[in-house]
């Protein structure tokens, strides 16, 4: 079986957000990048049905040569080779452009990713893919099994959970508890360094959305602390003075 | 030009996030000088479907089709594609959702729409057309130029409260066509909980962590929640350790959710819980550590022990109904 799995670069989880050139940047100085949680949900559930039953594991990524130390990390994990599309993220529909143009040039049986990305969390890419290949896509995925030529999923939606059943091919945006996370061994490491990393140009350069502006939250104000003997007090400041009861 | 609203169902009512959807799209129809078309896919009474005519539905199209009582994905996806080309449709306007986003993002390459997901206040059409949106987990906005013909708006719970009126909306019947193929995701069974509060859709959520010490202490959750008419969720400690559902996560890589009140208890606040749930208009934290993080993020705060104070909570609001 051939798998693509999809990788985002993203700040990591504790980032604190800030921007740069009057708020049209993100300021990248001291923030770490990491694989996007999701993705790597969907990378270590790949990695596992390699492991069970053959094939191979190809990491995909759309980002600038920055991203390099992601998808080694990727390769490190137990992914066959990479391929980057050397052209900066911007925009969910220039990004499954360029996964469905990869995908047509190879054919997979499985394309994963994460449910969505952790920056701009749109969660879109998946369901943009699928279309533009003409095969079904399914997020978010909690459970994911191969027999054979079909998958058996678990979706969850609100208050549960589905099972499904699909013919391959298939995309799907997976999150937790498809797999554990796998953590990179010093073997994963050196072999890493030595496996294929394609870089291509994108293709097309369409893009639907800019963002023009980004901005913070306003500040939160001084939690307002009442004692824990007067606890009874919450529910009336709720009531009177937040007004939400 | 017509806006369309993507209305969901659950156990055969509208879903109070989809009139939220349907107000906001009514609003986007006024700035444009149109109306809004609410579409309904499935079997549902048509008493309700009127009354979509209240929040600002000029019309409701309903394909009454037993196949889409169930949420399929792309059957959904080609259903709604038909209906914006139907409506002629500029805008499709729809709630987050498990099922929503999904969908949309199949529809958006069908009919080439920019997509702005997790909306958050309505566009801004002065000059193009631009929506604010939430990004990084809720961490900062985006000012985001939709640039194609064609857009879709997925927006945040609690984004638009739509007004009331006494119009009633005129129900017609679409018959889409739909293909074999649509149905290629076999949905094979559904387990969800009934008659419980769907936490994306609550107004009030009360939540509980480590704090708690073990599942069996759910009780005092579950009873404020109930008084408060609450939905119940957890942190993701909680639900790794299979205390609770994964569906009642929130946080980072759980369910993000924006009700009018969250109240966590026993739960530090760790950047990655307080990135689900920072969108709440109050939040109320209780936790006996008076360093918890949580406090610095939160409106209202109690240093106690939950033991001794949920209980007393659940009373007290008790006493106020």
């Amino acid at each position: 079986m051939k798998i693509l799995v999809c990788i985002t670069h993203v700040p990591d989880t504790t980032t604190k957000i800030s921007f740069t050139d009057n708020n049209t940047k993100l300021n990248k100085a001291g923030v770490q990048f990491i694989t996007g949680p999701y993705d790597d949900y969907a990378l270590s559930r790949a990695i596992e049905l390699k492991e069970a039953s053959g094939g191979t594991v190809t990491v995909l990524n759309v980002g600038l040569a920055e991203t390099e130390p992601t998808i080694r990390k990727a390769l490190a994990v137990g992914a066959d080779d990479a391929i980057r599309v050397n052209a900066e993220p911007t925009d969910a529909f220039f990004v499954a452009t360029q996964i469905a143009s990869i995908a047509k040039q190879n054919t997979y049986d499985l394309i994963l990713m994460g449910r969505e990305s952790i920056d701009f969390n749109s969660g879109q890419v998946h369901g943009l893919v699928g279309e533009m290949l003409g095969i079904p896509s399914v997020s978010p995925v909690m459970k994911l099994d191969i027999e054979g030529t079909t998958a058996k999923l678990s979706r969850e939606i609100e208050g549960g959970k589905e099972q499904l059943e699909v013919s391959l091919p298939l995309v799907a945006g997976c999150q937790e508890p498809i797999a554990e996370w796998k953590i990179p061994n010093m073997r994963g490491i050196m072999t890493a360094r030595t496996k294929p990393l394609k870089v291509v140009e994108p293709t097309g350069k369409e893009e639907l959305t800019t963002v023009t502006k980004y901005e913070l939250p306003a500040p939160k104000g001084a939690c307002k602390m009442i004692p824990a003997e007067e606890a009874e007090k919450l529910i009336t400041l709720l009531r009177t003075e937040a007004k939400v009861l | 030009m017509s806006i369309l609203a993507f209305v969901e169902i659950a156990e055969g009512a509208i879903k109070k996030t989809s009139q939220e959807a349907v107000g906001y799209a009514a609003e986007v129809a006024r700035m444009r000088n149109t109306t809004a078309t609410a579409v309904v896919l499935g079997e549902i009474a048509s008493a309700e479907l009127e009354n979509l005519g209240r929040i600002g539905a000029a019309k409701v199209l309903q394909a009454a089709d037993s196949r889409l009582n169930e949420g399929n994905i792309q059957a959904y996806a080609n259903v709604l594609a038909q209906a914006v080309e139907k409506e002629n449709a500029e805008v499709v306007v729809l709630a987050k959702s498990s099922l929503g986003d999904a969908v949309a993002a199949r529809l958006a390459a069908k009919i080439k729409a920019s997509l702005a997901s997790n909306a958050v206040e309505l566009p801004d059409t002065s000059n193009g057309f631009i929506v604010k949106r939430s990004i990084y987990t809720g961490k900062a906005f985006a000012y985001t130029e939709m640039n194609s013909d064609k857009k879709i708006i997925a927006i945040k719970k609690n984004v638009y409260t739509p007004a009331e009126t006494e119009n009633k909306a005129s129900v017609e019947a679409f018959s889409p066509t739909l293909q074999e193929a649509d149905f290629n995701v076999k949905i094979k069974e559904t387990v969800k909980a009934t008659g419980d509060i769907l936490l994306p859709e609550a107004d009030i959520v009360v939540s509980g962590g480590r704090g708690l010490k073990g599942p069996e202490n759910w009780g005092i959750i579950e009873e404020l929640a109930g008084a408060l008419g609450a939905a119940t969720a957890c942190s993701k400690p909680v639900s790794d350790l299979d205390w609770r559902p994964h569906h009642e996560h929130v946080g980072q890589t759980g369910i993000k959710i924006s009700p009018n009140l969250y109240i966590a208890v026993g739960i530090s606040g760790a950047i990655q819980h307080l990135a689900g749930v920072n969108s709440s208009r109050v939040i109320v934290a209780i936790n006996k550590d008076a360093d918890a993080p949580f406090f610095k993020a939160a409106d209202y705060g109690i240093v106690g022990d939950a033991f001794d104070v949920v209980p007393r909570l659940t009373k007290a609001v008790k006493e106020l109904k």
